[in-house]
């Protein structure tokens, strides 16, 4: 009536069962070489993550093409009016970069919240997160390959446009053009989108829903401009300013146009937004660790 | 080797795992089975430090999950089959599993191999039909060639050459000397695979013990008598000291009797029999019936949902009582 506990007496690798034994030592024992992970193979598996999906193609490539594109038509578009010095004393021929550099940061929005929450949505984070037990390692890979990314990208684009612009605009815009304008129009804008790029996955880190942590980070973007257009009131004035001059958009334009005194002294000026957003993404990757070590995958 | 120690798991007031205690032995199939919300993806979710228990613990080879410096070279896991993203080729989704691990990328290649992929690997795995998605689930639980396995339902949408070929490999897997631990909310799927069970209903632990064990304490097999004659039948069984309980259809079923003997004892007293048949109750009856009685037990005596109640080792409690029951 009673079989045996082990009714496999064939396999000669049967252990004997040891109930206490804190460590089990039989066996089977793989070829494979045992080595520590590292950050370094999260680096090099979220790597493969975002270079394999062809989302992450379309919007880089939507996004070079706005930056690249809208940027030169403004350009080529200034160069119709021979208005030397109609833009004030803060305008160079760099600022024309601006608004294709202002979409793109939509394709920034996308693909940062895009490279978490679709983990979550198709519930490739279980996966993640089983061949990566650490937490904090996972996040901090992807944070550091796809702020690599959108740098390297937005640095190339934006040095495009910029040499692009000086050409056509040669005579009329050039001679303002300062070595620390071009420092801030590139090496400072794509500081400024990459962080962009951070604040979006931490955000989606956080919401863990794609189109809800989209639609806040646009939110985040749109918002306060749209508000300041209602803000007739002269009781809101300064309400006003301040949603207008910390406003992103606002911050964005203040990399690209303003010299060391800025359009508007009293607002952020020079490299301000740099590190303003470097403060905003500390406080909101913060959030994120903390929700992603916190909560069930 | 797995262990589990009080492994509780609360979602609000409700114990989706309650005081789970058990061992999982290498070398050996274990089946972990209970219906439809009994809480077996929850465990095994905790056993890999998805989701985190509210008490108790888990130890793999004498580790937490989360110590382990190389997960994948220890532990290999199938949760659902479509744990991916679709947008990635196969071959992708198992690179970035690898190097995440620092697993050579040669193996790559070797898992797809073993799982019959090889075929599809530059296919994003958005096309690919749920048998395809299981077979990649499991490269990716095979490519760090761990010695402890986890599978949550691997047979679930699968056509029968699916089935069977996962059958066998979990059994080769194991007399490889390997943990393979298997959930399923089918018994038969069980009895084919698995040499040990460990049965949960409602988040506790209800039968702990080897399937041999399992199948000759739960077929329970039993004689159906019918006969037009049925209350002199009665009086001559209960005269030769067999008890015999009347079935709903009106026939007569004997426990553990043997049918020749009450052929002859009715030829004897000249009683017309139209029906003498021996009986087996299958096990898929016996697990309905065991986890059944947990729910019922559950409504009757449980009024006040109080705290959960301290771990409880195995075989006590709610196994044993009903193995009493039972035979």
């Amino acid at each position: 009536m009673t079989a045996p506990q082990h009714p496999q007496p064939a396999a000669p690798q049967a252990p004997a069962f040891a109930p206490e034994a804190p460590q089990w030592t039989g066996g089977y024992l793989s070829p494979i070489p045992v080595r520590k992970a590292t950050l370094a193979d999260a680096l090099a598996s979220e790597w493969t993550k975002i270079r394999s999906l062809r989302s992450t193609m379309w919007t880089l490539g939507v996004m070079v093409a706005l930056v690249f594109g809208i940027g030169c038509a403004i350009a080529a578009a200034a160069t119709a009016v021979d208005d030397n010095g109609g833009g004030g004393k803060d305008m160079s021929a760099l600022s024309f970069g601006v608004f294709g550099v202002l979409l793109g940061v939509i394709c920034v929005i996308t693909l940062g919240v895009l490279t978490i929450s679709s983990e979550f949505g198709t519930g490739m984070i279980r996966t993640t997160l089983t061949a990566c037990p650490n937490r904090a390692r996972v996040l901090t890979a992807k944070a550091i390959v796809f702020f690599l990314l959108v740098f390297t990208i937005t640095l190339v684009s934006t040095t495009l446009v910029g040499m692009v612009a000086e050409s056509m605009l040669q005579g009329q815009w050039t001679d303002r053009t300062t070595g620390e304008m071009w420092l801030r129009a590139t090496v400072g804008v794509s500081l400024f989108v990459a962080l962009i790029g951070l604040l979006a996955l931490a955000v989606g880190t956080i919401v863990r829903h794609s189109a809800g942590a989209i639609t806040a980070m646009l939110g985040l973007m749109l918002l306060p401009l749209v508000m300041t257009m209602f803000m007739y009131a002269s009781a809101l004035s300064e309400v006003r300013k301040f949603l207008l001059q910390y406003s992103i958009p606002y911050e964005l334009f203040v990399l690209f146009a303003s010299g060391t005194d800025g359009p508007d002294s009293s607002g952020p000026t020079g490299w301000d937004p740099v590190w303003i957003m470097m403060g905003v993404v500390a406080v909101a990757l913060g959030g994120a660790y903390a929700a992603l070590m916190k909560r069930d995958a | 080797m797995i262990e589990l120690q009080g492994l509780t798991k609360r979602y609000g007031d409700k114990l989706a795992v309650d005081g789970l205690t058990c061992t999982v032995r290498p070398g050996i199939v274990t089946g972990f089975l209970g219906p439809n919300g009994a809480g077996k993806s929850t465990t095994m979710r905790m056993m890999l430090d998805l989701d985190r228990p509210t008490a108790g613990s888990v130890h793999l080879d004498g580790k937490h999950y989360r110590q382990l410096r190389d997960p994948l070279k220890v532990v290999g896991a199938l949760l659902d089959a479509k744990a991916m993203h679709g947008g990635r080729s196969a071959y992708n989704h198992l690179l970035c599993l690898a190097q995440s691990n620092g697993i050579p990328r040669a193996r790559v290649a070797e898992v797809l191999d073993t799982v019959g992929l090889t075929s599809v690997a530059k296919k994003r795995s958005k096309g690919f039909s749920l048998g395809m998605g299981q077979r990649l689930g499991i490269a990716g639980a095979l490519l760090g060639d761990p010695q402890v396995l986890l599978f949550d339902e691997p047979v679930n949408g699968l056509d029968p050459e699916g089935i069977h070929w996962i059958r066998n490999l979990m059994k080769n897997l194991a007399s490889q000397g390997r943990t393979v631990f298997v959930s399923s909310h089918l018994m038969s799927e069980m009895a084919l695979t698995a040499e040990h069970l460990i049965v949960i209903g409602q988040g506790r632990l209800l039968a702990d013990t080897s399937m041999a064990d399992f199948i000759a304490q739960n077929s329970r097999s039993y004689v159906r008598l019918r006969s037009p004659e049925r209350e002199r039948l009665l009086d001559v069984l209960s005269g030769s000291g067999i008890t015999a309980v009347t079935a709903g259809d009106g026939s007569l079923e004997v426990d553990g009797a043997d049918g020749a003997r009450l052929g002859e004892l009715a030829a004897r007293h000249q009683i017309v029999l139209h029906e003498l048949s021996p009986q087996q109750a299958s096990l898929e009856e016996a697990f309905m019936q065991l986890t059944a009685e947990s729910v019922e037990y559950h409504a009757h005596s449980a009024p006040a949902p109080g705290p959960a109640p301290g771990p409880q080792p195995p075989g006590s409690g709610w196994g044993t009582d009903w193995q009493k029951k039972g035979s």
